[in-house]
């Protein structure tokens, strides 16, 4: 009894400071502070939960002393690798990452599922059976889909797997495992119940990888954010039926705000979340027609006086910025003209970087203040009265095709007003197209001026091109 | 009985909404610069499960029962510490610009 309020107790100290640090996060000012908060939280209810070794069930007893070793070992083995692991990534690769961890989270709560189905036989109540088996069931998918976003996002898996009937096969799986799951239900406790039970956890993780194998790479953010609320509902769910309200609350907290991001991700992307998981995009590689005409191009050392010369200048980095990895040289490059007087603003598209908020962590590496850093809604009203653009390493978001032309596939997603400026300058590798495969009417107009080559050298080069200026 | 599990299950539903409205709130109001630490962050506090495995694999009785277990409160532990390493790693990069500091510093002194 005892024991049960101190456990008790300290899972409810947990969730009230696991709210109190996502408020936190909510500013960057004491978003460290957040996550720490929370860090304690968990530390605590992690640490007290050992004491339930000494209210096991009676079954329990002969194994407790294997069952506390294994409980270690398991705990040690899972912290060192995930550590080492999070501490070596880079920032670039921080998208694949979240999906992983975020994965071994669902298949964590199916694994608890399983392993209470296994144990208790006693105290069996449909509600309960039914519930465990949901909070299994997206746990499983959860794992399996995140696992196949990571292969996605680090490019072990190339190409969406997409074959006709696909639609019609994924929904013949996911009936299988519900009736597998409502028949292990009605006969749990049988030892018929086996074998339907062991199906309905693989048909589980094999659904998870189909309704997440066709699904494009564009998309992937918003599968991620989306598996991160799954994960969170299966917790809650599992919360439930081991009557920890710790678990509940917690799951469920981020359940719901995940289910959030994700629809607010899905909107800056202009995807509705049915369209990402119901439909093929993401790879689309048509050949626009496009707009025709003349690029027009300038030397880097070019394109660097005109800015220094400038009275205010906005950067819109993309992804292909930290591919060059010149985010280092272009903060270096962007301190060198703000000596000058120049007004420096960063304008982030919400789908800049990898997946919503990535360009901001990317930019943050490079020791760039979150200050200087705008979203798209406060600085877009900006660019008519800016002198000078400088696009680097992104393309369909300052696209206006996106704004006027219907029969674009881009048509309807907002963008960064970058053409409105008296001049723009275009970092690019060559005249390819972007991401989604259509021709950028930018590039084609009057005040478009391109700048070709890598983005890390021309950065370099503009630097120079300063440095000599100021000497002059 | 019935009676008995029927309102904890009710309760459960009240803290099932109570804790959906108060993620909805908490999110609502973060800036989108923060959406991936904030992803990765919430991806860290789901990590709790791990506490739920530790309690099942205590339980555990057969092994394997054990040995999913022990897959779970491994699964568990590797959500928790990587979703905190990298969370507190990204946040630890934003940062304000010095002549904003020193503005907010004079703010404070007047």
């Amino acid at each position: 009894m005892f024991i049960e309020s101190v456990v008790g107790l300290a899972g409810l100290v947990a969730a009230a400071l696991f709210i109190y640090g996502l408020k936190a996060m909510s500013s960057p000012v004491t978003a460290v502070k957040g996550i720490v908060t929370a860090g304690y939280g968990m530390v605590l209810v992690i640490a007290v939960s050992f004491l339930n070794i000494f209210r096991t069930t009676p079954e329990a007893h002969p194994h407790l002393l294997v069952n506390l070793g294994l409980a270690v070992i398991a705990m040690v083995l899972g912290c060192v690798w995930a550590g080492h692991k999070g501490r070596t990534v880079q920032m670039t690769e921080m998208p694949e990452m979240v999906a992983l961890y975020n994965g071994m989270g669902g298949g964590s709560a199916a694994a608890l599922a399983a392993v209470a189905l296994m144990s208790s036989h006693h105290d069996v109540n449909l509600l309960h059976l039914a519930i465990t088996f949901l909070g299994a069931l997206i746990g499983c998918i959860s794992l399996t889909g995140s696992f196949i976003a990571w292969a996605k996002l680090n490019g072990t898996i190339r190409k969406p797997t997409r074959f006709s009937g696909q639609r019609v096969f994924n929904c013949l799986v996911f009936v299988v495992t519900l009736v597998l799951g409502l028949f292990t239900i009605f006969s749990y406790g049988s030892p018929v119940a086996l074998l339907p039970g062991i199906l309905f956890f693989i048909a589980a993780l094999f659904f998870g990888v189909c309704m997440t194998l066709p699904i494009g790479g564009a998309d992937m953010p918003v599968v991620i954010s989306l598996y991160n609320a799954f994960t969170g509902l299966a917790v809650g769910l599992e919360g439930y039926v081991t009557d920890n309200p710790a678990l509940m609350i917690a799951g469920m907290v981020v359940g719901s705000a995940g289910t959030l991001l994700t629809v607010l991700m899905a909107k800056a992307m202009n995807r509705s979340l049915t369209n990402v998981l119901f439909s093929n995009f993401g790879d689309s590689s048509g050949e626009g027609s496009g707009p025709e005409g003349e690029m027009k191009s300038v030397d880097a050392s070019d394109a660097a006086t005109s800015m220094n010369y400038a009275s205010s200048v906005i950067i819109v980095p993309g992804y292909g910025l930290a591919v060059a990895q010149a985010q280092q040289k272009l903060y270096e490059f962007v301190k060198l003209i703000q000596a000058d007087g120049v007004d420096v603003k960063f304008a982030i598209h919400p789908v800049a970087g990898r997946m919503p908020g990535h360009m901001n962590v990317l930019l943050a590496e490079a020791g760039v203040p979150y200050d200087m850093i705008y979203d798209m809604d406060d600085i877009n009203e900006s660019f008519a009265t800016t002198d000078v653009v400088l696009v680097i390493g992104a393309n369909d978001v300052v696209n206006p095709a996106a704004l006027t032309d219907k029969s674009s596939p881009i048509y309807g997603m907002p963008i960064l007003n970058a053409y409105k400026a008296r001049q723009v300058f275009v970092i690019k590798r060559g005249q390819g197209t972007g991401y989604s495969g259509v021709q950028n009417s930018l590039f084609f107009q009057e005040n478009c001026t391109m700048v070709y080559g890598d983005a890390q050298k021309v950065m370099a080069e503009m630097v120079e091109a300063v440095k000599a200026l100021g000497h002059s | 009985m019935v009676s008995v599990t029927s309102m904890s299950f009710i309760i459960a539903l009240y803290i099932f909404m109570l804790a959906a409205f108060t993620g909805y709130v908490v999110i609502s109001r973060v800036p989108s610069i923060l959406h991936t630490p904030l992803m990765s962050g919430s991806n860290f506090i789901h990590g709790i499960v791990v506490v739920g495995a530790l309690e099942a694999l205590f339980n555990a009785t057969s092994w394997p029962a054990q040995l999913i277990g022990f897959l779970g409160v491994f699964l568990g532990a590797a959500n928790v510490m990587g979703g905190y390493v990298v969370t507190d790693r990204m946040l630890a990069m934003f940062r304000p610009s010095d002549k904003n500091k020193n503005a907010n510093d004079k703010k404070g002194q007047q």
